[in-house]
């Protein structure tokens, strides 16, 4: 489980606080959608998950442990049992579709033949066996973004964080990359943060919600709940978005 | 050909060999010192990996300071550095140590410079992997810079032949060496001339393959 508490987090540069007080609770085996509009302090939630931030008050807890007590060392074997995929990838151009799903193996000090299997079968997993040999700039979106996905399973994490993951897909390729996050959720248990900030991705992918604005939780539930009866303004708008 | 009658060609060959091994010997301890110069610089900066206003600024005054040095006047001030260094000031060996204090802090910049242009989502993805600042350093953003590395070592070592030239007015031997003794202080216009169509030819071939090189490691 991935807990919040109390979390205030302020850049130097900007006198209004980016996260004002956030308390969240992310069950784990589920996947939890984040919402919100751009400038809502999305990123910088998720990414105090894997410590890429720090808060500058409060706590955030994965499985109970301090993430910001954590040792250097530490930290890095928490960041091997948690995935990350982003928005715009973050494929190494200079290495292959193989080689840059077997890169955090290679980081970890697994041996090149498990490195090697390893690979294969993750490749298979998200359907690309047939571009291992490709470099990320001959793939289409969806299939750098599957990429993505492989390498952040390759240390079989039990976690999965989301940054705006199909944000720069096209609609009927967004839907195969959420399904393939259901698949995984389903199948290996994967506990998955997503953000977004569209309300389509949230109810075809996610269990709870979290509705962010302005650096506060204003509204958070079952997704069910949520479509059927949304309370907060904020909540209302993005709905009526989704419907128009 | 009776312009060219009066040159020794054997001069010309061994100064060729001279600005060859100056040029080749002050690059590899270019690149030895500037790389590791210019990752400090990228690493230290603003919102980079080990961001530390101190180590920067201070970095980037001396790499200032030491670009900001005309290459004539390094070459003097440098003397008795030299000479406690390569036990001489004279020469190929004698050349060798301003040749890189000169142009090693000129590649440090356009390391910096290539490094800054890595994809930041890149290298938090690395981040988020559980590497060290190491790992992400040889193995995320000195293979993802390649062409942009390789393109500033083509341009400092085509600096460098022409540092290699001005070295020749402190006694450096070489190509430089040869059109000031004899090109221009015994009036010889034939070995000027030659010399200059050499580190002209000199700087065509070291542009062209580090293009190629270039382009060999570009997976974009």
């Amino acid at each position: 489980m991935i807990r919040l508490i109390d979390v205030i987090k302020t850049y130097p540069a900007s006198e209004a606080a980016a996260l004002d007080g956030i308390s969240l609770e992310i069950p784990a085996r589920g996947v939890f959608g984040v919402i919100g509009q751009s400038g809502a302090g999305k990123s910088t939630l998720i990414r105090l998950i894997n410590a890429l931030e720090r808060p500058s008050s409060g706590r955030v807890e994965v499985d109970g442990v301090d993430v910001a007590s954590l040792s250097s060392a530490n930290l890095r074997t928490l960041r091997r049992r948690i995935g990350m995929i982003f928005q715009n990838f973050g494929l190494l151009s200079s290495r292959t579709v193989a080689a840059n799903v077997a890169f955090p193996l290679a980081l970890a000090g697994v041996p090149k033949a498990e490195r090697e299997t390893k690979v294969a079968a993750l490749l298979d997993r998200v359907g690309l066996t047939d571009h291992a040999a490709k470099y990320p700039a001959q793939l289409s979106g969806g299939q750098k973004q599957r990429v993505g996905i492989a390498r952040a399973l390759a240390t079989d994490p039990d976690i999965l964080l989301c940054d705006e993951a199909t944000s720069a897909l096209d609609p009927e390729t967004t839907r195969s990359v959420l399904t393939l996050l259901r698949e995984l959720n389903r199948d290996l248990g994967l506990t998955i943060v997503l953000i977004t900030h569209e309300m389509d991705v949230v109810r075809y992918v996610c269990d709870r919600v979290a509705v962010l604005e302005r650096g506060r939780i204003v509204e958070t539930g079952a997704v069910t709940e949520i479509f059927a009866a949304a309370k907060h303004p904020a909540t209302k708008r993005m709905l009526a978005a989704l419907a128009a | 050909m009776s312009f060219f009658a009066n040159i020794d060609w054997s001069d010309i060959g061994q100064a060729c060999l001279d600005t060859l091994i100056m040029l080749g010997g002050s690059l590899i301890l270019t690149i030895a010192f500037g790389l590791p110069l210019g990752v400090l610089l990228y690493l230290t900066g603003q919102g980079r990996l080990s961001q530390n206003r101190v180590a920067n600024v201070v970095l980037g005054v001396i790499v200032n300071i030491l670009r900001s040095v005309p290459f004539i006047i390094l070459l003097i001030v440098m003397i008795p550095l030299t000479v406690m260094l390569v036990g001489t000031s004279l020469g190929v060996a004698g050349a060798i140590p301003p040749l890189v204090v000169g142009a090693a802090p000129f590649y440090a910049r356009l390391v910096e410079g290539s490094l800054k242009e890595v994809d930041r989502t890149t290298i938090e993805a690395v981040q988020a992997m559980g590497a060290t600042t190491r790992q992400i350093v040889t193995g995320a953003l000195i293979p993802e810079a390649l062409p942009g590395l390789i393109a500033g070592a083509t341009v400092t070592a085509v600096a460098l032949v022409s540092f290699t030239a001005m070295a020749g007015v402190v006694g450096a031997g070489g190509l430089g060496d040869l059109a000031i003794r004899f090109g221009y202080q015994r009036f010889q216009t034939d070995v000027m001339v030659v010399t200059v169509v050499l580190l002209v030819v000199l700087v065509q071939i070291i542009q062209y393959a580090g293009d190629a090189l270039a382009r060999h490691f570009t997976r974009r």
